[in-house]
């Protein structure tokens, strides 16, 4: 390719470069910062037990209503459990799912796509067929099933995301490998004697790796609000683990005479994906990857 | 063309296939079906006389084979909980989801074409930066939770629509605004980003150099190769709406497709499980190969593929 690359060069996104951009990168970042540490120190910071029940202190307001309950700084939920140690336990269980969902479904989704995309051919086609085959399928029914089925769990709910989301993974890897593959770098390791394995590893990987993270971003916060839909229609997290999804299920009986208490975590919830799809999509436009969906 | 059409069919129905493995292999997850059919407070007579009954005695390959071979013409079994058969049930639900559907994708298409088209010709100006929020916003907003705020909203505060079940055509209103809101971000999104390319094109350039008006120009050249993006991902979208309805069916006590689906994962009915993961797959698999399709018949230099 002698095309003058200087011209064919993708612009960076100025979006990117400016100002507000960057501030949507920093307050992305700021905000998972944020949602991290609530959830490794979040019970050492909050005195009270995110279990306990007080049946004589049920559904108190928060800090900002009257009513409010000194101590409850986020009132309490239909059983007196204090809100605010809930949620920030609940902060912990929607990081962990949405962590070990990515690195499920990236160690699945990135192996297809790399393999595909660098051998083409047969390989191509099966994993090809194999994508298809994977977007067909309504994610959030069969995830109903497996868990309806075989009883819920953090565990299982992780394996089933995991089993389900590595669509993006792999078309991603499997397009960015193509685009790599015949570079010089990659002829080079050939004649130097590099083994298959290196090559895919050693000379593929870090080159598509970014790429790969601005999917992990979009995964994590696909499997963040999965997680939650699935608690909140009873098939996902067991109580009395407080998920957000979980917690706005059973304040949902509650809900037209206290509001607050699906605000609060459904408010968590948006805010903590808002900020992971802002961190991705600063991570996009620093690449100038803008056709990446 | 045709060639097109006969590969991508063929593909589909191995597609369909595989899935309908998968859905019959999902239902077997749980182990002995028949302890759970039978019921917590069943003898082992009785698990005995359910397995017997309903053909779970045969091996596996069997079972499979008599699904697959009944399924084919339409016969999905019998319902253990509804006492009919899986067919009419689903050909009763099926109307409610499709109508969700298409109420969804159209109040979807509403928002997010003329705001992609706006946000591509205002490019990189604060109308271009609100629009790429009001995305980041709508993506980020958990659609079950969105539907309680509407429920809370339009339905206890101002009373205007009814909060949950299926009757008249109000109680489509709120399912098919959440529905949409779950489509707009990506909609709005691949409007913009084929608009800027189209509108980059050197047709485009030629079409000004002709002296063209900038209405001809957007409207007749840019926007017919910004829509060949947008008309797949509609037609996919469509696809994934109507397996994403379970969530919002459930929560607003729509009896679909999906309703039925999460009450027979409930109820441990899994002939009709298989039946729903099946035909909302085929859904999406038909609604690909459309987009595939119309695809060709927008942009000639697909045809050939």
């Amino acid at each position: 390719m002698s095309e003058p690359i200087a011209i064919q060069a993708p612009q960076p996104s100025s979006i990117a470069t400016s100002r507000i951009g960057t501030a949507g990168f920093a307050i992305g970042i700021a905000i998972v910062a944020i949602v991290l540490f609530a959830a490794l120190f979040g019970n050492a910071l909050v005195p009270a037990d995110p279990f306990t029940q007080d049946l004589g202190n049920r559904l108190k307001p928060p800090f900002w209503m009257e009513g409010t309950q000194a101590g409850h700084l986020l009132g309490t939920d239909q059983l007196g459990r204090d809100y605010l140690a809930r949620l920030v336990y609940g902060a912990r269980i929607s990081l962990l799912i949405g962590i070990m969902t990515v690195i499920t479904s990236g160690l699945i989704g990135i192996t297809l796509g790399v393999l595909g995309g660098f051998f083409g051919g047969r390989v191509d086609d099966f994993v090809l067929f194999a994508i298809t085959t994977r977007l067909s399928i309504p994610v959030v029914l069969v995830a109903l099933a497996v868990v309806g089925l075989m009883g819920s769990g953090l565990g299982l709910v992780v394996a089933t995301l995991g089993l389900l989301l590595w669509d993006r993974f792999a078309v991603v890897a499997r397009a960015t490998t193509m685009q790599v593959r015949n570079n010089d770098y990659v002829s080079a390791a050939w004649c130097a004697g590099a083994s298959m394995p290196h090559i895919l590893i050693k000379e593929i990987l870090p080159n598509i790796a970014s790429h790969l993270a601005v999917v992990a971003t979009l995964e994590m916060a696909l499997a963040i609000l999965l997680e939650a839909a699935l608690s909140f229609l009873g098939l996902g997290v067991p109580p009395p683990l407080p998920s957000w999804g979980l917690m706005i299920a059973e304040g949902k009986d509650y809900m037209f005479f206290s509001p607050w208490v699906i605000m609060i975590p459904g408010v968590a919830l948006f805010i903590l994906v808002l900020g992971i799809n802002l961190v991705g999509d600063g991570l996009r436009n620093l690449l100038g990857a803008e056709r990446l969906r | 063309m045709l060639r097109l059409i006969a590969r991508r069919l063929a593909l589909g129905v191995l597609v369909a296939l595989t899935v309908m493995t998968l859905a019959f292999l999902l239902t077997r997850l749980s182990g002995d079906l028949a302890v759970s059919i039978a019921g917590p407070s069943a003898t082992q007579a009785d698990v005995e006389i359910v397995r017997k009954a309903y053909g779970l005695d045969r091996p596996l390959y069997v079972q499979f084979f008599a699904w697959v071979g009944r399924a084919m013409v339409g016969d999905f079994g019998q319902s253990y909980f509804f006492k009919d058969s899986v067919a009419n049930l689903i050909q009763k639900r099926l109307p409610i989801t499709l109508t969700l559907g298409l109420v969804g994708l159209s109040l979807a298409l509403m928002i997010s074409l003329p705001l992609g088209i706006l946000a591509a010709l205002r490019e990189n100006t604060w109308i271009d930066r609100s629009v790429t929020m009001f995305t980041m916003v709508g993506q980020a907003i958990p659609s079950f939770w969105l539907a309680l705020i509407l429920m809370i909203v339009l339905g206890l505060q101002l009373g205007v629509l009814p909060i949950s079940g299926t009757g008249t055509w109000q109680h489509f209103v709120m399912p098919g605004i959440v529905l949409a809101f779950t489509a707009i971000p990506a909609l709005t999104r691949l409007t913009r980003s084929g608009m800027i390319e189209a509108m980059a094109s050197d047709y485009i350039r030629t079409a000004r150099a002709k002296g063209l008006s900038r209405a001809r120009i957007i409207f007749k050249h840019a926007l017919r190769n910004a829509a060949i993006p947008v008309v797949s991902i509609a037609a996919v979208q469509l696809g994934f709406m109507l397996g994403g309805s379970i969530v919002i069916e459930t929560v607003f006590a729509l009896h679909g497709v999906g309703y039925l689906g999460w009450e027979s994962i409930a109820k441990n009915d899994f002939p009709v499980v298989q039946a729903v993961v099946l035909v909302l797959a085929v859904f999406y698999i038909g609604l690909t190969l459309l987009a595939d399709i119309l695809n060709a018949l927008l942009d000639p230099r697909l045809r050939t593929g």
